[in-house]
């Protein structure tokens, strides 16, 4: 018997496809592209992009109402569940904003444990989001891995000195909880060292990649006007060219006496957001190699907010508002915080970056083909738990 | 097609290398196998990790620490800590708890309540292998499950063991000097005006 013979078979100048109707897909929320749990309504002409809206809310958890209702230190471990891969800068931005509500001095040595913590943390996020990244790719896991290899050394310190890998809860108002070993400096010391070697290997693996180029390359360029008005910042923003980094800007902390540069892109598609990761964790090494040489003896805490750190609830901050911010790995978290003179804070609110630079997505992937939706998305770097606060 | 080519020697060099590099788990280096075959092979424990709070006793199980006055479970953020003092027969209210429950699935392993206890009564554990078959009963600890002796924090936390141990003698020599000079100054007042003993 011969194959029953199709009537008409479909070409593709054929007026039939070219006028398609447009088709209504939900990536997500339980989708592996997405991170999290988070959905894209995307409205597809064959398979390029035409609409796209995220839709949130999934991992809601009234973080902002929680907060104020609780002592001002009874929300440090909270922030650690906002961005859960950088739970140290969340606590670094907390703390700053009361610290400057209630005008609290942090001893020297505190401030240069904090800048490493803060730094390791953007190693550590910025390694595993290149290799997310490239998971949406399609460089199924090779990638993550050689970046976990690193990651892992890093939470291992983490671990050793704030008691937990990844929820960390280490900055207390006035200083931090415990101070460094000599035994943990060194260890760092020879994370730092080694990075390098690793980064070349990982460039090398990546950056001349000629697939990885062909994927990347002018796919979901965000202009600089459009990463200025919408607010963009970190990694993101600086891809576009906008020469913006807080710890140069604010000068917050004591970033202001490390010598390091602001790595900036030209074009801002996928591949200039790759790269400037990359440079990124190029300059935070240096930054960790400067502390780490100048790095005073001396307490870890304000002693007289060493008293304060133990009974939370007679912490009460005078009336005022304060808004702390920081460049954490993903942008500018900002914590604002004001006060009505009581021990739990009358107004509570997070600038979470991964919500904002979300919200030009939809202008970055229009025309792009559903593929590339999932790695604009990667490039973004989202975390859910900060993004759904 | 070079970098491609590039690439694909960095995955064979580290592809070779698993296998003649040692295995070094907690190893700095580059390259090698860096995962543990749990539950078979575990990492060394960390001193500072912390996960669930236990309660201390000095010795024996009736001499437990915790004097019941509530502020781990007012300072406790999510507030799991339940606590309910203990009274003698008569009713009056006795310095330790006679209910002390944590819901594990609440606890959230922030190390607030080892913070804010002032009588260095509750403490961070090591242990993390806790599962429990359902949620509602399996998993809130009672105070008998917490009650673990100090030789079991020193166990696992030597050097935190040793300087609260060293600050606890201190205050209390402190406490036993100041009480000697009460004494002391409460003594020579009964001597002066001679009271006729029984
Ligand atoms: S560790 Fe934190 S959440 Fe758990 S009981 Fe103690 S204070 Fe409460
Ligand atoms: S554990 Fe400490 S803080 Fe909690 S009730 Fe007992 S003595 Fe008070």
């Amino acid at each position: 018997m011969s194959p029953p013979v199709l009537e008409k078979t479909f070409q593709a100048s054929d007026p039939v496809l070219q006028d398609t109707e447009t088709f209504e897909v939900n990536l997500g929320p339980q989708h592996p592209s997405t991170h999290g749990v988070f959905r894209m309504n995307v409205k597809l002409e064959g398979e390029t992009i035409v609409s796209l809206k995220p839709v949130m809310g999934y991992l809601h958890r009234n973080h902002e109402q929680i907060a104020e209702n609780m002592s001002y230190l009874g929300s440090m471990p909270y922030t650690d569940r906002l961005d859960y891969f950088n739970s140290m800068s969340n606590n670094f931005g907390y703390a700053l904003a009361v610290e400057r509500l209630a005008k609290i001095d942090v001893p020297e040595r505190a401030q240069y444990v904090r800048v490493i913590m803060a730094e390791l943390t953007r190693l550590v996020n910025h390694v595993s989001v290149i290799g997310f990244l490239l998971n949406d790719l399609g460089a199924f896991f090779t990638p993550v891995l050689y970046a976990f290899r690193e990651r892992e050394k890093i939470l291992d310190v983490f671990e050793e000195v704030a008691g937990s890998r990844m929820m960390c809860n280490y900055l207390r108002f006035g200083g931090v909880k415990r101070d460094l070993t000599p035994a943990v400096t060194e260890r760092i010391k020879k994370i730092v060292r080694g990075f390098p070697k690793f980064l070349d290997e990982f460039e090398g693996l990546l950056t001349r990649n000629e697939i990885l180029c062909i994927r990347c390359q002018k796919v979901g360029v965000l202009p600089y006007d459009l990463a200025v008005n919408a607010g963009i910042t970190g990694p993101m923003a600086r891809a576009s060219g906008v020469n913006y980094d807080l710890r140069k800007v604010d000068r917050y902390s004591i970033y202001d006496r490390f010598k390091f540069k602001i790595p900036l892109g030209k074009i801002g598609d996928v591949y200039d957001r790759y790269l400037v990761r990359i440079l990124e964790m190029r300059e935070s090494l240096k930054i960790l190699e400067q502390a780490l040489k100048e790095i005073p003896a001396g307490p870890v805490m304000n002693p007289k907010f060493a008293a304060l750190a133990k009974a939370p609830r007679n912490f009460k901050p005078p009336k005022g508002e304060a808004y702390g911010r920081v460049e954490a790995p993903k942008g500018e978290l900002g914590f604002y915080l004001v006060s009505d003179g009581t021990a739990q804070p009358w107004r509570y609110h997070v600038r979470a970056p991964s919500l904002i630079n979300l919200t030009v997505l939809e202008d970055l992937c229009l025309g792009h083909k559903v593929a590339d939706a999932v790695i604009i998305l990667g490039s973004i770097d989202i975390v859910l738990g900060e993004l759904d606060h | 097609m070079l970098g491609v080519l590039r690439g694909m020697g960095i995955t064979l060099k580290n592809f070779l290398a698993s296998y003649v590099l040692p295995r070094r788990p907690d190893s700095l280096e580059t390259g090698g196998i860096v995962t543990v075959q749990y539950p078979e092979e575990r990492l060394p424990e960390k001193e500072n990790f912390r996960n669930f709070p236990f309660l201390v006793f000095d010795g024996t199980v009736d001499n437990i620490r915790c004097v019941s006055c509530d502020i781990c479970a007012k300072e406790c953020p999510p507030k799991c800590i339940y606590i309910v003092r203990d009274t003698d027969s008569e009713g009056k209210p006795l310095k330790r708890p006679k209910v002390f429950d944590i819901d594990f699935t609440v606890c959230m392993n922030c190390g607030i309540c080892e913070e804010a206890c002032p009588f260095d009564a509750i403490f961070m554990d090591h242990e993390f292998e806790i599962g429990g078959p359902e949620r509602q009963k399996s998993l809130v600890y009672h105070r008998d499950d917490l009650l673990k002796s100090t030789a079991h924090f020193q166990k696992i936390r030597p050097t935190d063991f040793a300087a609260i141990e060293e600050r606890r003698k201190k205050d209390a020599e402190k406490k036993a000097a100041a009480q000697a000079t009460v004494q002391a100054a409460a003594q020579p007042k009964p001597q002066t005006p001679p009271s006729p003993q029984p």
